[in-house]
């Protein structure tokens, strides 16, 4: 990111032009539809959030550059011109008031898929050094300690030590050959380390062979939520390493959204190959296990439970059956939001909001949306599966003085297990 | 007479072919262009297809999505009136289609009169309805630029012409022909080179949204 100018900014946002994109922008007819689905502009009113008003320096890149009017246009000097000021102006829309949630995808009428656009938009942002300081700084620890909180492998050490001594399991580390290799979150491993014990205990009782990797566990990239592709691309590296080295068969994604979209679905175009091992989320795993009958539930729960879908795991990455399977074998009160699965609301953290401290005010003025519909529901409990979003709803309703338990997923299937003692 | 004739001539001749040449010609640069930046190989283990989705979501869009819907029903309507109005026009009206069938041979049917006339006032309503909305509605007012009001007049154009051609409204006749004719020429030959595009890109970026969705096993 050293050496970022006006310059690279704008070549970056050249390459990042393909026929989609061109596509879409020659598609637009500006009828602001997407703003109707963006909790940005729904929650503040601000025409300013609509979702393709965000993407005006990279439509004017394609414009000028790949079009034969906008080229003459240029050539005459009747074009405007993408400048310094227009970038920083945007570095507001384009971090702060963005997710990459994607909803804004799924109503535009000519199909435009904005989240997309936004994505690519990240890349000249960062190689024109317009990119948030916070979030900048989150990826360079990502890349020179190994994860974006600045946690190295002795944290986790601890808390594998401190889990085993209490739990009584064994965490396999380091297990060459083993058929699984779940990643972490840091703020699993700092703040939720509940989530690895869930995960020993299901394992165990499932018979199923595991390792962590002391050399990659990290599974955040804030490369994808910066829009660096080289800064994604090493993060994304070092988990190829780690699972290539352990020879391990499948690789899990924790409960972090932005972590399975960018091992799952751009890894391998980041690294320029497909992987030699199949990556699932967690959550497709404890399916599978509970599909095949290897893992069972007892004393269901009949409080009123709802489920936040993290953007990145649903409408993004496809896994929308899962989390209900998993529901039913805990709750017998499970109730849906309003609008769920690929229609969900965003909690307002995505896509490297909750890093971003320019963004905090709006960011807890836009979960509103989330919290009235969580409350529409009447559940007493929160179950989702993603750390951020879970300390992004937990920040949010404290603002909003709400009082509800919150949940992962993952731990909740692990307390209702039938285990063999 | 004979200048309105004169005109009326030279619209169906000359600028007629030179407009057609420009939107023919236009259009393929347009779409090359478009088509030619490719896409990169998507290397990642697709969960689902891509082809079928894509189709889904083309004919999937034409619908607006309920909640949308309801938080921009003028949008919607005003929408489908003119988009109705303005196809209904253009493709059943029978002097439409016959000029098609002496051109190229073959034509459909058309219907009566009475029923495309209430089409275009219905089309014109829902064109006046939605540059209303542009002007006063606060996101579409702050995004859009001189080229959305340039297309709104590009379209508006041609039925209101024909409107005031088909009642009489204009005279001599051939005058009124001819500013119609001309109207359309108007639109044909800065249609590649605005958003008037997207009568066809829609149909590319709708396909790419739902294939790049499918692959990932979300209906988009």
């Amino acid at each position: 990111m050293t050496g970022a100018t006006l310059e690279r900014g704008l070549n970056a946002f050249k390459e990042q032009v393909d026929a989609p994109v061109a596509a879409f922008f020659s598609s637009c007819v500006n009828c602001g539809m997407c703003a109707e689905a963006c909790l940005f502009y729904t929650e503040t009113g601000d025409p300013k959030y609509t979702p393709i008003r965000k993407l005006e320096p990279l439509r004017r890149v394609w414009e000028q550059e790949y079009t034969v009017l906008g080229k003459l246009k240029k050539m005459l000097g009747l074009a405007r011109p993408v400048t310094d000021e227009l970038l920083q102006e945007w570095q507001e829309l384009l971090y702060d008031s963005c997710t990459l949630c994607g909803r804004c995808a799924m109503v535009c009428p000519v199909g435009n898929d904005i989240s997309y656009m936004v994505r690519k938009a990240r890349e000249g942002m960062v190689a024109s050094g317009n990119s948030p300081a916070d979030v900048r700084s989150a990826a360079e620890r990502a890349v020179r300690i190994g994860s974006p909180m600045g946690l190295k492998y002795k944290a986790l050490a601890a808390q594998i030590k401190r889990i085993e001594t209490e739990s009584g399991i064994k965490i396999p580390l380091d297990v060459e050959g083993a058929d699984y290799m779940p990643l972490l979150s840091s703020m699993e491993i700092i703040n939720f380390p509940e989530y690895i014990e869930a995960l020993a205990r299901i394992f165990r009782q499932a018979k199923v062979s595991w390792t962590l990797c002391s050399e990659a566990f990290e599974a955040t990239n804030t490369g994808i939520q910066i829009g660096s592709s080289d800064i994604a691309r090493e993060l994304v590296q070092r988990i190829v390493d780690g699972a290539e080295k352990l020879r391990v068969k499948c690789v899990i994604a924790p409960e972090c959204g932005h972590a399975y979209t960018s091992i799952r679905w751009e890894g391998p175009n980041l690294i320029g190959r497909p992987f030699p091992f199949k990556v699932l989320h967690i959550l497709e795993l404890l399916d599978e296990l509970r599909a095949s009958g290897r893992i069972k539930t007892e004393n269901l729960s009949n409080e009123r439970m709802t489920f936040h879908d993290p953007c990145s795991i649903v409408r993004k990455g496809g896994v929308i059956d899962s989390p209900r399977e998993l529901m039913a074998m805990v709750s017998t009160n499970f109730v849906e939001m309003q609008d769920h699965g690929k229609w969900n609301w965003c909690c307002g953290g995505g896509g490297g909001v909750s890093a971003n401290t320019n963004a905090e005010a709006l960011r807890l003025k836009v979960f509103k949306r989330k919290k009235d519909q969580i409350e529409q529901t009447g559940a007493t409990k929160l179950i989702t599966a993603c750390a951020n979003c879970r300390l992004v709803i937990e920040e949010g309703l404290e603002e909003y003085h709400v009082e509800l338990p919150l949940e992962g997923l993952t731990e909740l299937v692990a307390q209702h297990l039938v285990e063999d003692k | 007479m004979n200048e309105s004739m004169d005109f009326l001539l030279w619209t169906r001749g000359t600028a007629f072919d030179v407009s057609v040449a420009i939107f023919i010609v236009g259009m393929l640069i347009r779409l090359f262009e478009i088509v030619s930046l490719g896409r990169g190989r998507d290397l990642a283990a697709p969960r689902g297809t891509e082809f079928l989705p894509g189709i889904r979501t083309i004919l999937s869009r034409t619908l607006p999505y309920g909640g949308t819907f309801k938080r921009q029903p003028l949008t919607v309507i005003a929408g489908y009136l003119f988009h109705i109005g303005l196809l209904v026009s253009l493709l059943l009206f029978i002097p439409h289609i016959e000029l098609f069938r002496e051109t190229f041979g073959f034509g459909w049917p058309g219907l009566p009169n009475p029923i495309v006339d209430a089409a275009a006032v219905l089309g014109i309503t829902g064109l006046l309805a939605a540059l209303w909305n542009r002007l006063t509605n606060p996101v579409m007012k702050m995004l859009s630029d001189s080229e959305d009001y340039l297309v709104w007049i590009l379209t508006f154009l041609p039925l209101l012409t024909g409107y005031l051609a088909y009642h009489r409204m204009i005279n001599p006749y051939p005058l009124a022909m001819g500013l119609h004719i001309l109207s359309i020429e108007l639109l044909l030959v800065l249609f590649p080179f605005t958003k008037l595009m997207h009568t066809f890109t829609l149909f590319l970026a709708r396909w790419y949204n739902g294939a790049m969705s499918g692959r990932r096993g979300v209906e988009s």
